[in-house]
């Protein structure tokens, strides 16, 4: 494999703890090394005048899978001017909203992006899931398989048998080759099943006698009892009401109940997704109002918590989450196409396209709350950068939301310009915010961040010697930082040099070699499980409709496999 | 204004895509410019010089120019798709997408046209001398915006899911129509001269459908609410006002629910 | 010694059962019986012992007569065929495995091809519905497990998925169904008494390409607006009766078919079968599916979908964009109006299922057609190539009518020296390479 030395570069790592300092970074066999060690034959890339970081890696968005591709094919005037043949060695690319896999390896990829996380993966549909994987050029990914609705936790759960859960979990884990466990609007998408909801962590759920509450509780305990890389992942009750934020710090300080245990570096019990979603005060549409302070004054407080921001970009996009019942409520506002998937014993899936305009106060009020949440952040370790692709907007405008991150300027005159600029002021504290994210800041958001989050801290999000060569070097000086929005923008769009496990993919935004992508699963050891391999075995028997032995996910589904092994075996 | 006239010179084999052929692409090209416009066949790269003989040339901008276009064009789609201004003139019949998109000008075509012309139509005036296709003036597939504006006439008949999610402009076929007319309409007019076949109306949410001669089968979603004398396109009679359809949402306005109208004459 | 083989999925319709037992030879050569398989099914697996089948390709010589020749001769034929043709429909893929799609959408785009599966010519109509109005759906088991309301309309699954009424829409019995048939009333819709019908509570007649303005009829009744005293051959009476029961259920569901799909007005006739099934949805759980025919048909849509973004008919022509219009990018339109210059059919049989005048369309133009089996398009074709049977003789991907993916199974060796699907594209791929890459 090539040597290579970056030379002259300004290096941003939070795991080394180096702002900008230059430094040389040498590269071997796929990893970062010591200068010292590479050959006088190492390639030279004169990186002078630019910024250097890992990596980055996606914490949270919808790139995979049954929801995704439904949103892809059902929406043809997403691309119908939206499909070109880019330079370089590319296959066809599409789609705005909901990029084709094609274009999502290769957007994130120009972005400096080499990991992406699959938010929600039906574990009956796992198997979809890792096809499109398969088909993601450059990228790592990995998949979080939903369990918040899920029979078998509902039912292990009711009765608080944390032992049976976590077998459970590892089954499933392993059956459907998935990195970790997602919540999604626990108990309240089983309610939708019946075309019910659950809007508060104490509303039950019909027919299986558990609440909210209790769901997320004993997910997190279960987590821990496995010590899993990742910590239990949740896209809380009441997304997208106004009012909500009371229902969020009830489902945060649930955290306070349960300490982390595991073996990965990870510091965390929850990580709260798309937080910009769930921080709305007043009682409806017409008084909605930001409550990104108080949720930060709790975050800021209790260190057990990371969170993603799900920041809104102001464009046409498709709305898509196993939260069932809040896309029908969405299709009845917006009244465009609906939708649906219901899926057996696991979870459901509903998809509506949105316009989010910046003449509408509400999108102008979730654009500065998404912004704020980031901005009250005191640790940016704990605040990851998303826009819960598609959700709030596409992934491809993380440079759009970096600019209003980094330059107040820039923010503001977004800010004032809208139509109606004195209503969001009012109803938000953005325009009282002028911190700027340093690019320091934004490596820990978008890098070290999410990868001590994942529990990836040892080889991944970082620079340091014998740690993965997956590196992003942008035209950035910060010796002379651009003083406008657009260059930030511009900048963050293409990278100079994208480093994927050592190899140059993508030089100057032209992607030149396809790497070669690896699918990231955590395989745990537990003790043998009677109880669980009788559920299992009963269930698929009376109510899948899939036999057992065709649920997994067959091993060449997923050529090149990182697999996170760990024992949970318990004494 | 300056013309530009096109005349063809050779038949494609299969179809010719010539989606440069407006105004807006020709605007400050002389004719040998213009001649090596692109055009494509498939997979085959070609220009609009292998296909036409060119004289004339064009404006200075868009509004300025004038195309006309000589010989058969029957095979050669999204003529005038997108044009923002200016004007064309196509003595003859042609394929899709004639007139797709269109924001502005004025597109006249003197022959028939195939499916999907005037998709997504946003302004400007369209006129087809002939017979149009399906899907005139209708929405791309999926989407919820269909003709936002403009005036779209045809003086022959006009086939089926004409104007499907018309959200706005105004269409008359001066002939008769088929089925599905208007399907998903949430605002615009559409007036038909002669006969409609069926499934008129159906899912309408908002706006008008103005039918001069009979409709096969009214969907029972429409009920007749008065008659009402009007003038409608030149032509004042007493019609019979439908309100529909009844299955379908509907928007309020001050609290009072708003319906779309579907008007018979008598 | 024979050996049993469990839990193999059934390559025939979309309802992918997937608890067939095939008894083979310990050999792996030859299927000696079949278990749990329609009889459809079991009659698909049993075709790889049929007599006479062809293992080899056959080219169509200056006499019309067929002769064999090698897989490397048929490659390159096929690939020079590609190579040269301005616009290749490149149809059928329906009864391949996704991984083979993949591989062809590569050749695709390479040569500028338009790639298009038998939804064109079947649920075409219900996907151009779907992108209009979307569709609240399940799996099969929610159905199973939930549904006490099941619509069949203008399908007939007692005939053309004769599984799907036993393991999943009115016989079993699941987590909140425990009363099975017994706990679900049974609704067919048809224009005429079928034995699907015969197996519903309530039979409605509607009158032939009156469907749209029926479910009208119920969208209007379940808003409490008047009616027409009768609708579709159908009085109004029935109609509230019927509407007011599905509001009364805790979960319905429709199943529909040709009979909507390919009847007067088409994807309308599904677009407002949706619309209710949402009305019924601010009254109580109800989804809709749609009866996919070809087992993996699906799978199609599917990969078409997460690479370029749309579910068939794909244009890649340009080569540089993708584009997709029904009415225009579909096969019996391309070729009733000429449009393509060269066909390329893979695992469907458009011969069989194409109106006439694009089949003599195709007949006329170079064809190869690659096909386990002699068929009506293999007939018409310059070139069939044979190829090993999916889901039989080697495993791959497929995707159930409600979108869940299947890894199928391999069950029995291919005849000796016989291709796959993915080994003969890939070849077909690496020649059309070598001839671009020299061009």
């Amino acid at each position: 494999m090539s040597e290579y030395i970056i030379k002259n570069g300004h290096v941003f790592d939070p795991v080394q703890k180096i702002k900008g300092d230059k430094k040389d970074i040498a590269i071997k066999d796929g990893k970062i090394v010591e200068a010292s060690e590479v050959s006088s034959s190492a390639k030279s890339i004169n990186a002078k005048g630019k910024t250097i970081m890992a990596g980055a890696m996606e914490i949270h968005a919808h790139v995979a899978g049954p929801k995704v591709n439904a949103g892809r094919w059902f929406r043809p005037e997403d691309k119908i001017f939206d499909s070109h043949k880019k330079p370089g060695m590319t296959r066809i690319e599409g789609g705005k909203s909901i990029p084709t896999v094609f274009k999502t390896g290769y957007e994130y990829a120009r972005m400096g992006y080499t990991f992406a996380m699959e938010a929600a993966m039906p574990p009956l549909y796992a198997r979809h899931v890792h096809e499109e994987i398969h088909d993601t050029p450059i990228i790592d990914e990995a998949a979080l398989p939903v369990f918040g609705n899920n029979w078998f936790i509902l039912e292990y759960l009711k009765n608080r048998e944390i032992e049976n859960t976590a077998a459970y979990i590892a089954w499933i884990l392993n059956q459907t080759k998935g990195y970790g466990v997602k919540i999604v609007n626990p108990g309240g998408t089983e309610a939708w099943a019946w075309g019910l909801n659950c809007l508060t962590i104490n509303d039950p759920v019909p027919y299986f006698e558990i609440t909210p509450a209790e769901i997320v509780t004993g997910l997190m305990e279960a987590n821990e009892y496995l010590g899993l890389p990742h910590s239990v992942h949740i896209h809380q009750n009441d997304l997208g009401n106004p009012g909500n934020y009371k229902v969020t710090l009830d489902t945060l300080r649930l955290a306070e109940k349960v300490k982390p245990k595991n073996d990965f570096g990870r510091d965390q019990v929850m990580h709260s997704t798309h937080l910009q979603f769930h921080a709305y005060g007043g009682e409806s549409f017409a008084n909605i109002e930001s409550k990104a302070k108080e949720v930060m004054d709790y975050v800021n407080s209790n260190e057990a918590i990371t969170f993603d921001t799900g920041n809104v970009t102001l464009d046409e996009t498709t709305t898509m989450t196993a939260d069932g019942p809040f896309e029908h409520h969405l299709c009845s506002l917006n009244h465009l196409k609906w939708f649906n998937v219901d899926v057996e014993l696991e979870t459901a899936a509903g998809i509506v396209p949105y316009v989010y305009s910046p003449n509408v106060s509400v999108n102008a009020i979730q654009w500065a709350i998404g912004l704020e949440l980031a901005l009250y952040a005191k640790d940016p370790m704990r605040c990851f950068i998303t826009t819960d692709h598609p959700n709030a907007g596409p992934f491809t405008r993380y440079p759009r939301v970096m600019s209003w991150l980094m330059c107040a300027k820039t923010r503001n005159e977004r800010l004032n310009t809208f139509k109606n600029a004195d209503k969001i002021i009012d109803r938000t504290t953005l325009a009282e915010i002028d911190r700027e994210i340093s690019l320091y800041e934004l490596a820990a958001m978008t890098r070290a961040g999410p990868a001590k989050s994942l529990g990836l801290s040892k080889d991944f999000g970082g620079l340091k010697p014998g740690m993965n060569a997956d590196i992003a070097i942008y035209n950035i000086n910060p010796e002379k930082l651009p003083t406008k929005g657009e260059d930030y923008e511009k900048a963050f769009s293409n990278v100079a040099y994208l480093f994927k496990d050592g190899k140059i993919c993508v030089k100057d935004g032209t992607v030149v070699d396809n790497g070669q992508k690896k699918t990231f699963w955590v395989d745990v050891k537990v003790n043998p499980n009677k109880q669980v391999r009788h559920d299992v075995v009963e269930k698929f028997l009376k109510y899948y409709s899939v036999n057992e032995g065709n649920y997994s996910v067959p091993d060449d589904y997923a050529p090149h496999q990182h697999i996170i092994s760990l024992d949970a075996t318990h004494a | 204004m300056k013309t530009v006239t096109l005349t063809v010179k050779k038949e494609p084999e299969l179809y010719l895509e010539c989606e440069t052929l407006t105004p807006d692409a020709f605007a400050g090209k002389k004719a040998d410019e213009i001649a090596k416009i692109p055009a494509y066949q498939g997979r085959e790269d070609t220009t609009l010089g292998e296909y036409f003989s060119i004289a004339g040339q064009a404006g200075a901008s868009a509004a300025e120019t004038q195309i006309i276009i000589n010989g058969d064009c029957s095979k050669m789609k999204y003529i005038g798709a997108k044009m923002s201004a200016g004007e064309m003139i196509v003595n003859s019949d042609t394929d899709m997408y004639t007139g797709g998109w269109m924001t502005g000008g004025k597109l006249v075509v003197k022959g028939n046209v195939h499916s999907f012309c005037g998709l997504g139509m946003e302004g400007g005036e369209f006129i087809i001398e002939g017979d149009a296709g399906n899907y005139l003036a209708a929405s791309y597939r999926g989407d919820w915006r269909g003709m936002q504006g403009g005036v779209l006439r045809v003086k022959g008949n006009a086939g089926s899911d004409i104007c499907t999610f018309m959200n706005g402009g105004e269409v008359i076929i001066e002939g008769n129509v088929d089925i599905h007319i208007g399907t998903h309409m949430e605002g615009g007019k559409i007036v038909v001269k002669g006969n409609a076949n069926r499934r008129v109306g159906g899912q309408l949410v908002k706006g008008e459908i103005y039918v001069f001669g009979n409709i096969n089968v009214m969907m029972p979603g429409f009920k007749h609410n008065r008659d009402v004398e009007l003038e409608v396109d030149g032509t004042k009679a007493v019609f019979a006002e439908y309100l529909g359809d009844l299955g379908e949402r509907h928007p309020k306005r001050k609290g009072e629910t708003v319906y779309g109208k579907l008007y018979l004459k008598k | 010694m024979t050996k049993v083989v469990k839990d193999v999925i059934c390559p025939f319709c979309g309802t992918l059962c997937d608890d067939v037992e095939i008894t083979v030879s310990d050999d792996n050569k030859k299927i000696i019986s079949v278990r749990n398989a329609c009889a459809i099914g079991a009659e698909k697996f049993n075709h790889t012992s049929l007599p006479g089948r062809v293992t080899r390709p056959r080219m169509r010589q200056p006499d019309g007569t067929f002769k064999e020749v090698s897989y490397d001769e048929a490659v390159d034929w096929t690939a020079k065929t590609l190579v040269n043709a301005r616009k290749t429909l490149m149809y059928g893929w329906a009864s391949t495995s996704c991984q083979a799609m993949s591989v062809g959408h590569e050749i695709a785009e390479k040569i500028g091809g338009i790639v298009d599966n038998c939804a064109t010519v079947c649920h075409g109509s219900s996907l151009i519905a779907i992108q209009d109005v979307g569709v609240p759906s399940c799996t099969l088991g929610e159905v199973k497990n939930r549904a006490d309301r099941v619509i069949f309309w203008g399908c007939n699954p007692a005939h053309a998925h004769p599984r799907h009424m036993s393991r999943y829409s009115i016989f079993p019995r699941g987590f909140f169904t425990v009363k099975g048939h017994k706990g679900r009333k049974i609704y067919c819709v048809d224009c005429r008494y079928t034995d699907t019908a015969r197996c519903a509570d309530e039979f409605i007649q509607v009158q032939q390409g009156y469907d749209y303005e029926l479910l009208n009829a119920f969208r209007t009744a379940a808003r409490g607006e008047v009616l027409p005293d009768t609708v579709g051959g159908v009085p109004k009476e029935k109609i509230y009766e019927i509407v007011e029961e599905l509001k009364g259920g805790r979960f319905g569901v429709i199943f529909f078919g040709m009979g909507l799909t390919h009847t007067m007005g088409r994807n309308h006739n599904i677009d407002i079968a949706i619309a209710l099934t949402r009305d019924m949805n601010d009254f109580t759980k109800f989804n809709i599916m749609a009866m996919r025919g070809h087992w993996n048909v699906t799978g199609s849509g599917q990969v078409l979908a997460w690479q370029y973004g749309f579910p068939y008919a794909v244009d890649l022509s340009r080569r540089t964009k993708a584009r997709y219009q029904t009415g225009e990018t579909t096969s019996v339109d391309l070729l009733i109006r000429n449009e393509v210059d060269a066909c390329f059919n893979i695992a469907t049989d458009p011969g069989a299922h194409f109106p006439i005048d694009s089949v003599v369309s195709m007949s006329k133009k170079p064809t190869v057609t690659i096909d386990p089996h002699i068929n009506m398009s293999t007939e018409i074709s310059d070139l069939h190539i044979p190829v090993a049977m999916v889901g039989v003789e080697v495993g791959g991907c497929a995707y159930r009518m409600d979108n869940v993916p299947i890894e199928t199974r391999k069950v029995v060796d291919p005849p000796d020296g016989m291709l796959t699907d993915v080994e003969l594209l890939t070849k077909i791929n690496e020649r059309v390479d070598e001839l671009m890459g020299a061009k």
